[in-house]
């Protein structure tokens, strides 16, 4: 067991961490961060996505030596709980709300941050682009549609001459 | 009526990560389950050696058959299915032992070291097999000849497709399993209470028949079994019975342990364990007139059912009724049945045993078509139903809009059918190697459970003393957004702001059952069981009222938080009337109730009429086939549904979307391998559900009527939009490249071996 520091969501947690762990057992088990979910465990349906330095990633995939490695380079987790700015949604959050992007909710937080890192990378993403950046992120209940329209309603209004 | 936009109650929570699925729970000195599942699809158990997993540090118990003091077998309508395994294994999924560790990681190394010594049998693996009259019975006490049920429809001519003028058409088509693949593995904790109860908190679509099986489990009375359920990451029909069992499995533990016990499953452990929508093989014939028209048509459904009923029969029941598809058909033989066999249970899968029926039935009605040089659209026109047909089951529709011709017409123009359709590559392929093809198909589709059963739902409906209200129902949220649709419902009968309604999630101690949430019947069921509601606080205020606004009003109107005399037109603030009620010593909390209209079924020739309304609707969608990699690609998709009346246009979007997409896994990509009853495909990477990448662009309209039954006419949208896409693919395939396919799912591996072979 070795302590490591991991900076999640702007905060620094100091974790002990053992071989057998992975990031998304860390956030959920022991950060009691439960907004990351576990559908797979394989790296295959994106419902555990984090992002690291921007980056989309499963957080079931990042393993304990990954992670301190991670540690190391002072690298920045994002989760689905550090993405409101204070009291207010992310144009993103909003933009699935008013799209009616949300069925069971289950595949949304990793939805909205595989959105969040293609959005930052693209701003005004093409339809085409779209479904690409999403493609590992599965959802059963919505079909896709109202969530690439959330895609499109968010890069609309995070344009800076919005 | 309103239909304007308005956001989900549990939008904000889904976007914030807030929302709490069962495994987002976690409760103090909770510990954990893990299941060890069988080794083989059929096999006698000799021994089960606990003890080196007993003497690990942080184990608790290691629970098997033997510790279950109440029920061991349990069910939703034959108790047939095994909690734990007792002396046999009937399939794959059954359950053998259970350990209860401190952590997940002990509860996973201990299940290592449960010895457990098995006795293998032959296994039955196909209904073909189990139907042979040398098969070995499955349960021989049960049912001797592995029939799990059996119906029949007899109607008209004694033998209808011997009545042919032309010669007969018969075609055999089959379907494959298919995983819910709801994205949330069933979770739940069980957590023992002071006063002897135990509350159980999970995720599911009937927590009533949870607690049903929890209490028969453990040998407790309902009142002492408490099921909170927890936001429901998805369920198509697929959270019933598997998770009941689960839920029974962590309350034994918990018992067993006097800890709180989370019971969560794995990708693996769900797809291995939960049951699948049952693969379906259907033979269609028919006997036509020289004039085109089918005269007699013959239907034999043969579906494999596992090894437990669980809702098998009904099942099977629902495309026994709706065989002929909305068409008038004079003479209709259909025999149904569902057979045990050793492999995964089935069960209810949105639909309901209609998306395959659909498939054989509208693939079948385009095989007619060709033989009588008609087109699709044409041979359809000459038998849809009209108002006041009459169905195979002698049922007059008679009582809603028949708007079979309308929905198809919406959909074939919307998609320029008519002109795409002489321009298939009908086995030619473009320059490019690729073929492409339109089709379409029809339903119809009976609302609710029908002749199933008693089909009745409560809501409750609390005004707090400010003009807030707290507002629960019998039915429950599945992720469709059924919460919002009776929250809006509760605020426009009450003229009041959505904001000023909570609505409590099921809670079975607080709220009296209201059926399961199936059957596409939230909706219809829980709007007017809410409007129910509505309607006996409106009765209680009215006096009130009355006093404080001037008599002579049958009728106060209720609008933008205001009360109003209808003639006079004085006026109260909501809140202030509810504080009036209050002064008076009147409470407003109302229990509100709707019992669906009656319906009727004689067994013996299955006729009757079998559901109070039906919906219809159309499908229709262009491909592209590679002849190089045999991969279809949709590339465009229309639906039109008459769902009697739109509550919400986002959400009721949302559901056609989902429907066709999911319908589009079903039909082209989503193969369940079971291979001599064990499953091969146990995660997302060997069974692929459709991706952003396999979507088409896809339009919904929608044609709305006023039926009677609904809450100001709405009716069923839920399962009519997953029902039509096996054989809209399958007919737009057999127009781009000539072959006619019969099975699915038509994944590339298949369509480009049958476009070798050709």
């Amino acid at each position: 067991m070795t302590t490591i520091k991991l900076h999640i969501n702007h905060t620094s947690y100091a974790i002990n961490c053992n071989s057998s762990k992975t990031l998304l057992d860390i956030l959920r088990d022991e950060l009691r961060l439960t907004g990351t979910k576990r559908g797979c465990d394989i790296g295959a349906c994106g419902t555990c996505t984090v992002l690291i330095d921007g980056k989309p990633k499963r957080a079931c995939k990042i393993s304990a030596a990954k992670l301190t490695e991670l540690a190391e380079q002072h690298a920045h987790i994002l989760t689905i709980e550090g993405l409101m700015d204070g009291k207010n949604l992310h144009p993103i959050q909003q933009a699935f709300i008013d799209c009616g992007a949300i069925q069971c909710g289950f595949c949304t937080p990793g939805m909205i941050l595989s959105t969040k890192a293609l959005l930052d990378k693209n701003p005004s993403p093409s339809t085409a682009q779209i479904k690409q950046a999403l493609a590992g992120n599965l959802c059963r209940c919505t079909g896709y549609q109202q969530i690439i329209d959330a895609v499109h309603a968010a890069a609309k209004h995070m344009q800076p001459d919005s | 009526m309103p239909t304007h936009h308005y956001s989900r109650n549990d939008a904000y929570a889904k976007v914030t990560g807030r929302a709490q699925f069962a495994d987002d729970l976690y409760i103090d000195n909770q510990c954990y389950a893990d299941i060890i599942h069988a080794a083989y699809p059929s096999a006698t158990i000799q021994s089960i050696d606990t003890s080196a997993a007993l003497a690990m540090d942080n184990v608790l118990a290691v629970i098997t058959a033997d510790d279950v003091i109440g029920a061991l077998q349990v069910g939703n309508l034959v108790n047939d299915h095994y909690i734990f395994a007792k002396e046999n294994v009937y399939y794959i999924g059954d359950a053998i032992a259970m350990v209860i560790a401190t952590t997940k990681l002990d509860a996973r190394i201990a299940k290592e070291k449960v010895v457990i010594t098995y006795t293998e049998k032959s296994a039955i693996t196909t209904p073909h097999d189990a139907i042979t009259t040398t098969a070995p019975a499955i349960h021989p006490h049960l049912k001797p000849d592995n029939t799990v049920a059996a119906y029949r429809i007899r109607h008209g001519d004694q033998n209808p497709i011997a009545i042919a003028h032309t010669e007969l058409i018969e075609e055999t088509f089959c379907t494959n399993y298919v995983e819910h693949a709801y994205m949330e593995p069933e979770s739940c904790i069980a957590a023992p209470e002071g006063d002897g109860s135990i509350t159980v908190y999970g995720g599911m679509q009937h927590p009533f028949s949870t607690r049903r099986i929890v209490a028969n489990a453990l040998n407790l009375p309902l009142a002492k079994v408490r099921i909170k359920q927890t936001t429901l990451g998805g369920g198509f029909g697929g959270r019933d019975d598997t998770i009941s069992i689960i839920c029974a499995r962590a309350a034994i533990a918990a018992s067993i342990v006097n800890r709180p016990v989370k019971l969560t499953y794995t990708r693996e452990q769900s797809i291995l364990e939960s049951y699948k929508r049952h693969p379906f093989s259907m033979t269609y014939a028919a006997s036509m007139d020289e004039s085109g028209q089918i005269q007699g048509l013959s239907v034999d459904l043969l579906a494999d059912a596992g090894p437990y009923t669980a809702v098998s029969p009904f099942v099977i029941w629902r495309p026994t009724v709706q065989c002929t598809g909305p068409y008038h058909i004079p003479n209709v033989h259909c025999n149904s049945k569902a057979m045990y066999t050793n492999n995964p249970f089935t069960g209810a899968f949105r639909g309901f045993g209609t998306p395959q029926q659909i498939f054989a039935n509208e693939s079948f009605m385009d095989i007619c078509a060709e033989k009588t040089g008609l087109n699709p659209y044409e041979f359809r026109k000459k038998h849809f139903f009209t108002q006041d047909s009459i169905t195979h089951t002698g049922q007059q529709l008679n009582n809603h809009q028949v708007s079979i011709h309308e929905v198809t017409k919406k959909t074939l123009s919307t998609i320029d059918w008519e002109h795409k359709f002489k321009s298939c590559s009908r086995g030619k392929p473009d320059k490019n190697g690729d073929f492409h093809g339109i089709g379409f198909s029809c339903s119809y589709r009976g609302v609710s459970l029908g002749a199933e059963g008693n089909d009745f739902c409560s809501a409750i409906l609390h005004i707090q003393q400010d003009g807030s209200i707290l507002l629960e129902s019998g039915v429950s949220e599945n992720g469709q957004g059924l919460q919002s649709t009776m929250i809006h419902i509760c605020a426009t009968e009450l003229g009041i702001a959505h904001s000023d309604i909570t609505f409590l999630p099921t809670d079975t101690s607080s709220v009296p059952d209201g059926g399961p949430t199936v059957a596409s019947r939230g909706t219809i069921m829980g709007g007017n069981a809410v409007i129910n509601a509505c309607q006996q606080i409106k009765q209680i205020m009215h006096p009130v009222l009355c006093e404080q606004l001037g008599n002579n009003a049958d009728n106060f109107f209720y609008k933008n938080g205001q009360i109003s005399h209808p003639i006079n037109k004085n006026t109260i603030p909501f809140s202030d009337a509810v504080q009036l009620c209050y002064s008076k010593c009147t409470y407003l909390h109302t229990l509100g109730t709707f019992h669906a209209p009656s319906v009727n079924w004689d067994t013996t020739n299955g006729q009757g009429n079998a559901y109070f309304t039906y919906v219809y609707a159309c499908h229709a969608c262009n491909v592209i086939v590679s002849k190089d990699t045999g991969k279809i690609q949709v590339t465009n998709a229309v639906a039109t549904h008459d769902l009697g009346k739109i509550i919400n246009p986002q959400m009721a979007i949302g559901q056609v979307f989902g429907g066709m997409v999911m319908g589009l896994g079903f039909a082209i990509k989503e193969n369940l391998i079971v291979d001599q009853g064990y499953i091969k495909t146990l995660n997302f990477n060997t069974y692929r559900i459709p991706s952003s990448m396999d979507m088409p662009e896809m339009t919904a309209h929608f044609i709305e009527s006023d039926d009677a039954a609904g809450p100001w006419g709405a009716k069923s949208l839920g399962e009519p939009t997953n029902e039509l896409m096996g054989a809209a693919i399958a007919n737009a395939v057999y127009y781009a490249t000539g072959i006619r396919f019969t099975s699915l799912p038509m994944d590339r591996h298949t369509v480009k071996d049958a476009l070798a072979q050709r």
